[in-house]
């Protein structure tokens, strides 16, 4: 039953994204190059995420840390 | 309260989703144009042929381009055939389009008890039986369908000054005439009234028909904004202060030109206020009740009952017979010296056909009924019935979550929609479910019909 309502609440969903962006007017070539064109931007979105933002996530954390943690460093050392 | 008008803001989420809808379509149009410009798509609507190229372009402006693009994609939601008497319940005939909606093609079904909340038929007078139809096909016997002539030559039957009285006396006016057509009452009786050195206040969201009178007048039109009092209070302050242009003469006349619901706001006008101004600024006052007549107030007198005022503070009460009263026509009614002066210098009356003799009947037994005067109660029931319906559908609509717009007592109810999707979808669906539903452009209006089981 879970899964029933789950997948009438996504069918739902997909209903109101035809409403609001028009798809649902439109004809089947077109729905079909809008959503290429969604889905490939999409995409292409994710790929540029999932490639640089681990990097830029890690060089902002050292640029903080470097900001903030070289104390912290510098007591380690004494007290070793 | 009856000063209740509510104008709902748009929400914000909304008002961008409809932006984001409308801009999609939009690139898609000039995808589509690109397409048809280049043959690579057939081109299915109108366009200059090759010779007329070089001339002035005729179909490139946006409203051209509205057509093509959008509202052919939502187009078979609206005029929609019927093959029944539009009561509460009607006929539709089924069309499909295999060409998305450029050609049309009836499969010669007829989906049959539709909930009809598209026509204007506000008391349920337009039947098929009853009382009124007997009336008019024993008229329709006795005097013919046609009238072949003007009012002013040989078209003014006995029927027609029977129904002159009887509309003076419903309205409690000294007379009243009576025209063929509601739209072209107003526009032809507005240039017998006014003319050049006339100043016109015309609301902001009046009818075409008022608009097209009031040009042709040749007078002057200041606009004041929709059912707002301090802007009319401004532009009449002007006008007597200032007067003419140019010249600085004063104003030969000052009409006033209102209706008293709105069809498409659903609005009621804020008569008391109107006629205070009027009385201290020494202007007339033009009321168009095409869609009040009938609909409001305890006995169906229109928007002068509903408040309570007296009619002899209206000039000029204009009506229609199209709505309420189930026929077709539109009458002017006031005081004796005016209707005298309209019959001799109206253009309807010189050059336009009167009222053929069954819709006459028609409208004369629907009054009657209306005023209690055939002897039953049933016009005073209806009325009441279309109050109880009104605030019931007003309320139910809102409490599901729809933004209505309008005074609480109009039976015009306009819902709005926004989203273009959301309006196609939503007349494919009701349609599944038995209702038929008007809808003009942005708006659905669904106008509510006397349910009778």
């Amino acid at each position: 039953m879970d899964i029933k309502s789950l997948k009438n609440y996504l069918y739902w969903l997909y209903c109101q994204f035809e409403l609001i962006t028009c798809s649902y007017l439109m004809e089947p070539w077109e729905k079909l190059l809008f959503y290429t064109f969604n889905i490939t931007m999409l995409v292409m979105v994710l790929y540029t995420a999932y490639i640089f933002v681990p990097v830029h996530i890690s060089t902002a954390f050292q640029f903080f840390l470097h900001l903030l943690g070289n104390q912290h460093e510098n007591t380690v050392s004494l007290v070793k | 309260c009856f000063f209740f008008i509510s104008f709902e803001e748009t929400p914000m989420l909304v008002a961008v989703l409809t932006y984001v809808g409308y801009g999609v379509l939009t690139l898609f149009g000039y995808l589509r144009d690109f397409m048809r410009q280049w043959k690579i798509e057939k081109c299915q609507n109108a366009t200059e042929r090759a010779e007329q190229k070089d001339f002035v372009p005729l179909y490139q402006d946006f409203e051209n381009f509205y057509n093509r693009n959008l509202y052919t994609r939502i187009r078979d939601s609206w005029n929609r055939p019927i093959c029944s008497v539009p009561g509460a319940k009607v006929d539709m005939m089924e069309r499909v389009s295999h060409d998305y909606n450029w050609t049309f093609t009836y499969t010669g079904r007829v989906i049959k008890d539709i909930i009809n909340m598209g026509s204007y038929n506000y008391l349920g007078f337009a039947q098929k039986a009853g009382t009124c139809q007997e009336a008019a096909a024993e008229v329709l016997s006795q005097y013919g369908a046609g009238v072949c002539s003007t009012r002013q030559e040989m078209g003014n039957l006995d029927k027609h000054e029977e129904l002159e009285e009887l509309v003076a006396r419903f309205l409690g006016v000294e007379s009243a005439m009576a025209y063929g057509m509601g739209f072209a009452t107003n526009s032809m009786n507005i240039p017998a009234l006014v003319g050049k050195g006339c100043l016109i206040l015309s609301d902001e969201l009046n009818h075409a028909s008022l608009v097209l009178g009031a040009r042709l007048s040749g007078a002057t039109i200041r606009i004041f904004k929709h059912n707002n009092m301090q802007s009319l209070e401004k532009l009449l302050k002007d006008a007597i202060v200032h007067g003419q242009p140019r010249t600085r003469r004063p104003w030969k006349k000052i009409l006033i030109l209102v209706e008293g619901i709105y069809s498409m706001e659903g609005s009621i006008v804020r008569l008391p206020e109107v006629i205070a101004l009027k009385k201290k600024y020494k202007s007339y006052l033009y009321l168009d009740e095409a869609h009040s007549i009938g609909a409001l107030g305890p006995s169906g007198r229109g928007v002068v009952e509903y408040f309570g005022l007296s009619p002899e503070d209206v000039d000029v009460m204009m009506g229609t017979f199209t709505k309420s009263f189930g026929a077709a026509g539109g009458y002017i009614g006031g005081k004796k010296e005016l209707i005298d002066y309209l019959r001799t210098y109206s253009h309807s009356a010189v050059y336009a056909t009167s009222l053929s003799p069954p819709v006459v009947e028609q409208v004369i037994t629907s009054m009657k009924c209306i005023m209690g005067e055939d002897g039953t109660t049933v016009g005073k029931a209806r009325v009441q019935q279309l109050a109880e319906n009104t605030r019931y559908f007003r309320r139910r609509l809102k409490e599901m979550g729809f933004i209505i717009y309008g005074n609480e007592d109009s039976p015009v109810v306009p819902l709005m929609l926004y989203m273009p999707g959301s309006n196609f979808t939503t007349t494919c669906h009701v349609l599944k479910i038995g209702l038929f539903v008007f809808s003009f452009y942005l708006y659905v209006k669904c106008i509510y019909v006397l349910k009778r089981s």
